[in-house]
């Protein structure tokens, strides 16, 4: 039963009843209303508790502002915290509930906060639970601070819906679908300009489209110029609306965030595909600002009483959803546009018991104003409303004359506050626009923005319902004019927002009230006019200090009704005026914006692409575990059934030494260098010399940083006299590409060299071990002897594969300290190719193997790798690379190289590490001479790579070690605090495996 | 997000585009002193207003050219190919 739905009138469908939940209890609305009109049309006006006191709150306002009735809306894994009662569409199925109450709204457990709130001011926990000072200690007490002082909760599971992203771009973007902005809308949408009209809203005409306001606009009703309007635009061609979307932050080169709700308001089945959300992330030429306005209270004591609500969202109640939200209300305005409102009320049936009016007779000057007191509004003039009686429901206020004497009781079930209105300048002022304070709606009002961004309508500081529609259209003409290449100019927001000789508002922003009293102003973190005066005597007041010390402003509303009001009490403070005191940073979002939005699909396997080599599919069908090296997908190992991965790459490491394994290395950065002066750019990248090298050779070279240190390694081959192929590690082909191509662009234009990344378009394998030159031989129709090829031989080839024979380039080079040769083919035959190697392999016992094999055998041959050794603080020299440094030529890097720290004989150089006893190398170890003396223990060292030595028969490492060339044979502690491990390590040379080289020649 | 104006490709969204560093040092000759090389890799401005940097069209045209952004407020100022001085050309 809808006791307080009204028989006619308002935007919902009384036709299409909607069954929801609250708190348990089913309930019935109409399609239209939103959660908070619901409610309120049952009579429910408690909603939920408030964040610091427990404290009963109802529904404050009408819109996206609210700052008090939050609830989550419950629907498992899509639940929903702080969702704003007054903004979420009624659907068939909802279920909510209120927040920060325990066990029920009604009876909270945690209202005791409010009886010992004067032992807790602003500031309560920075001062009491500092002590002991430990971040620990802090940690401990936040555990339940923040259980007792909550908001909502969030899901705890993955969010199940899906998320659309969409760039749009238009000449002009219009924030806000009120009167103003469809008037901006139109006249840009006319000039010809390519037009985004978007509104927060599921209804087009903002706070015009309520009920019939007695000002027609260009001499038609209201509702029939908005309805002409939106289907004037909506026909138009390069028009696009978007409704249920907030733009919430502007963004650098003119970027405007928007997220529209596209599923919020159904109920479920909902349409397949359809995301729950879509983010558009609009280029606009130019801005038109026409967002409206906030409303404000005023702070009397127990100003927060549920049925307390803002003027305006009552109105909004009555004339959008057809609902009383009480049967008599007291009134408590500062300024003549709240003498409408209120007889809009009485016109629905509301008694007005009292209009209370701060100002004297004599600026009570308004037609308005008048039209009250001739409809018998009992108006109160140069009076206050001294504070609020009820508990969970306001049932009287106390109303006395300004000077003071006894005061009058007045019952009433709803107190409506109209403290004045705020333009919401927000994204003007994320526009870099400054502000001006307005003396005569007492706000903060666009002042002029270097970007192009007008402000229209109530945001622009109007007011005026009859000026509306022409501020909107001046500010969709100057839009235009700014899309087409005007400069932004002052002028364009200097248009007259009112009429002259509008009644200005009375800046009252509190009442007086004895020692105590709750006067609140921020309704979301129950903050008090006695916390701003406590802030501003301990020290905290410029505005941000005040705010980050009282939390004024902070939470999921913004301080959208409380900002103003807050800094207004602190310049009182003061005793300076408002601009003096100047606001906070208006920073994005406008309204909270559902996390999932921002990434859009790219979550899960989307957040970034996955890179696969050509012979993917066929590791997956050996069982291979993969590995990510940067985006690809590597083999780790390829566990057979039973077998652990250890087992597995242990497996393959033995029989690399023992017979020939085969590993993929696509993954390898592949760049092609042509070019008449390709040699010389080589050699002023790497430390080495590569024009030197003969056609069909190749080289292993370092090359390093500007400063010194070791940027990357790999194998460059000579495959032409101008022609060169160069490999890079996994990980930095993309870095090594930008490299050079910084070199040849902007340090060195006028050689003549094309590098061009071919990593794609090649696949790669590596053939290791003593029988590799068998598989090789009988898959290339190269002769591979020792003689006609031999080690670091280049050469091109036909491949026998069961496609038949394809192009392939062969390399003889090791990275596993065998003989062992590398065979490049193009992508599109890598996998034929693959199957070949395996096929020709298998009389010699050949078997894939992965990473973890691969890193074994490097380790045990000493071969450092970019990143674990080469860390980026490691010199060549370091790294017992110093002998490639060519004394004959100059390279990047070089002259740094002799700077005295990197040539000091106490550098960490590179060593080989041995466990004593069988022990196990600790992960990541740091090397100490005696982890027993008291700390700080000296790290001289630490362990870089590290494996279990199938080879050596014992766990192993590379390590840097200071001035560890020098200490070969000395033993040392390798320990892991962490892990709580501490092993001895026998210092050794890096190579643990053919120091000489003579495998790899062999 | 800034929009940047390659010379090449026009103006396009910031993630197209890879930072490469101040623009205004100049890189000296192979064989200057180690000491023009330390200035070269460490030393650098921090100006608060027009700076000219490097940016490379990382998933563009692959071509490296210098922008000058104003560090208050990233309003891009100008664009230009290596070569050509910033200013001449409108972004």
């Amino acid at each position: 039963m809808q006791k307080f739905r009204l028989a006619t009138g308002g935007d919902i469908d009384r036709g299409h009843p909607v069954r929801f939940e609250f708190n348990g209890a089913p309930l019935e609305g109409y399609r239209g209303d939103t959660l908070a009109s619901a409610l309120l049309a049952h009579g429910r006006h408690l909603v939920g508790r408030s964040f610091k006191y427990h404290r009963p709150r109802g529904i404050f306002s009408a819109g996206a502002e609210e700052p008090s009735a939050l609830v989550q809306i419950a629907r498992g894994a899509r639940t929903e915290p702080n969702a704003r009662a007054t903004v979420v569409e009624v659907h068939d199925g909802l279920v909510a509930r209120s927040q920060n109450c325990w066990p029920s709204v009604r009876f909270d457990l945690g209202a005791i906060n409010n009886v010992v709130s004067r032992l807790i001011p602003a500031g309560f926990y920075y001062k009491t639970f500092m002590w002991p000072p430990t971040p620990a200690a802090w940690l401990r007490y936040e555990h339940w601070i923040r259980r007792a002082a909550g908001m909502g909760r969030s899901a705890t599971s993955a969010d199940p819906d899906r998320y659309d992203q969409r760039f749009a771009h238009c000449d002009v973007l219009v924030v806000g679908g009120g009167v103003a902005g469809l008037a901006a809308a139109r006249a840009a949408a006319g000039g010809g300009a390519r037009v985004i009209v978007c509104d927060e809203t599921p209804r087009w005409g903002g706070l015009a489209r309520r009920g019939a306001s007695s000002v027609p606009i260009d001499g038609a009703p209201r509702g029939d110029w908005i309805d002409t309007c939106v289907d004037d635009l909506a026909g138009a061609a390069d028009v696009t609306m978007l409704s249920r979307s907030t733009a919430f932050g502007y963004y650098d080169g003119n970027l405007v965030g928007a997220v529209e709700r596209v599923t919020h308001h159904l109920a479920a089945p909902l349409p397949p595909f359809a995301p729950r959300e879509r983010l558009w992330l609009i280029r606009a030429k130019a801005v038109v600002l026409a967002s409206g306005a906030h409303e404000r209270g005023i702070a009397y004591p127990d100003n927060d009483r549920p049925g307390t609500m803002l003027l305006s969202a009552a109105r909004t109640y009555v004339e959008r959803f057809g609902v009383r939200p009480g049967t008599c209300a007291v009134v408590f305005a500062n300024h003549d546009g709240a003498y409408d409102d209120a007889l809009a009320l009485r016109d629905a049936g509301i008694e007005i018991a009292a209009v209370v009016d701060p100002r004297d007779d004599a600026a009570m000057a308004g037609v308005d104003v008048r039209r009250a007191r001739d409809a018998g509004l009992p108006v109160h003039a140069r009076s206050l409303v001294l504070r609020a009686h009820g508990g969970h429901r306001v049932h009287a206020v106390d109303v006395a004359a300004r000077e003071g004497g006894k005061s009058q009781r007045i019952d009433c079930d709803l107190v409506c506050v109209a403290g004045g209105w705020s333009p919401a300048v927000h994204l003007f002022s994320q526009a870099r626009g400054t502000l001006r304070y307005d003396e005569a709606i007492a706000a903060f009002v666009p002042d002029a923005s270097p970007l192009p961004i007008v402000a229209a309508g109530a945001a622009n500081g109007c007011f005026d319902d009859a000026l509306l529609a022409a501020d909107g259209t001046a500010a969709g003409e100057a839009a235009l004019a700014l899309a087409r290449g005007a400069s932004p100019s002052p002028a364009a927001v200097a248009r007259p927002p009112r009429a002259p000789g509008a009644a200005p508002v009375e800046p009252l922003w509190t009442v007086p009230a004895p020692y105590g009293a709750k006067r609140f102003v921020d309704l979301q973190n129950d903050v008090t006019v006695d916390d701003v005066a406590l802030a501003k005597r301990e020290g905290y007041q410029s505005v941000e200090h005040l705010k980050r010390y009282t939390t004024l402003g902070m939470g999921t509303d913004q301080g959208k009704t409380s900002n103003v009001p807050g800094l207004a009490l602190m310049a009182a403070e003061l005793g300076t005026t408002i601009p003096a005191v100047g606001t906070t940073t208006f920073r994005p979002p406008y309204t909270p914006v559902t996390m999932g939005a921002f990434p859009g699909a790219h979550t899960g396997p989307h957040v970034e692409p996955v890179r696969r080599s050509a012979m993917h599919a066929w590791h997956a069908s050996q069982g291979a575990r993969f590995v990510n090296a940067g985006l690809w997908k590597r083999p780790h190992s390829y566990p057979r059934t039973g077998e652990s991965e250890d087992d597995a790459a242990r497996r393959e490491a033995i029989n690399v030494r023992r017979n020939v394994g085969v590993v993929d290395v696509s993954t390898l950065g592949k760049i092609e260098l042509q070019g008449r002066d390709a040699a010389a750019f080589l050699n002023r990248v790497y430390i080495n010399r590569f024009d030197s090298l003969a056609v069909g050779r190749c080289r292993y070279g370092v090359m390093l940083r500007d400063d010194g240190m070791v940027m990357d390694d790999g194998t460059t081959s000579r495959l032409a006299d101008t022609h060169f192929l160069v490999t890079t590690t996994t990980v930095n082909a993309v870095r090594v590409m930008q490299h050079f191509e910084y070199l040849l662009q902007v340090a060195w234009p006028t050689l003549e060299v094309y590098a061009t990344s071919v990593t794609e378009q090649w696949s790669a394998a590596a053939i290791s071990g003593p029988r590799a030159r068998d598989v090789v031989a009988a898959l290339v129709d190269l002769d591979v002897s020792n003689a006609a090829f031999p080690f670091l031989a280049v050469g091109a080839c036909r491949v026998r594969t069961a496609d038949g024979e394809v192009p392939g380039r062969l390399f003889r080079m090791s990275y596993s300290g065998e003989l062992a040769y590398e065979l490049h083919v193009p992508t599109v035959h890598g996998l034929a190719a693959w199957e070949g190697i395996i096929a020709a392999g298998a009389p010699f016992g050949l078997m894939p193997y992965g990473t973890e094999a691969m890193s074994t055998l490097r380790i045990e041959k000493g071969h450092v790798v970019v990143g674990a050794e080469a860390d980026g603080r490691t010199t060549a020299d370091d790294l017992g690379l110093g002998k490639l440094v060519n004394a004959g030529k100059w390279c990047v890097g070089k002259p740094l190289l002799g700077r005295p720290a990197l040539v000091a004989d106490d550098r960490w150089q590179l060593v080989g590490l041995t466990a004593q006893h069988g022990a196990v190398m600790p992960r990541g170890g740091k090397l100490v001479a005696d982890p027993d003396r008291a700390p700080p223990i000296p790290m001289q060292g630490h362990i870089t790579s590290w494996c279990e030595s199938p080879h050596v028969g014992a766990w192993i490492g590379l390590a840097l070690l200071a001035g560890g060339r020098a200490r070969h044979g000395e033993t040392l502690w390798a320990v892991s605090p962490l892990a709580d491990q501490r092993v001895r390590v026998t210092v050794g040379p890096p190579a643990f495996i053919d120091p000489e080289g003579t495998r790899l020649r062999g | 997000m800034m929009l940047i104006p390659c010379p090449w490709c026009g103006p396009r969204n910031q993630v197209e585009f890879t930072y490469g560093g101040d623009a205004t040092v100049e890189r000296p000759a192979d064989d200057a002193p180690m000491e023009a090389w330390f200035a070269y890799v460490y030393l650098r401005d921090n100006p608060r207003g027009p700076h000219d940097e490097w940016w490379l069209h990382s998933a563009g045209c692959r071509s490296w050219f210098a922008v000058r952004r104003d560090t208050r407020t990233h309003d891009i100022l100008a664009s230009a190919p290596v070569g050509e001085p910033l200013g001449e050309r409108a972004p």
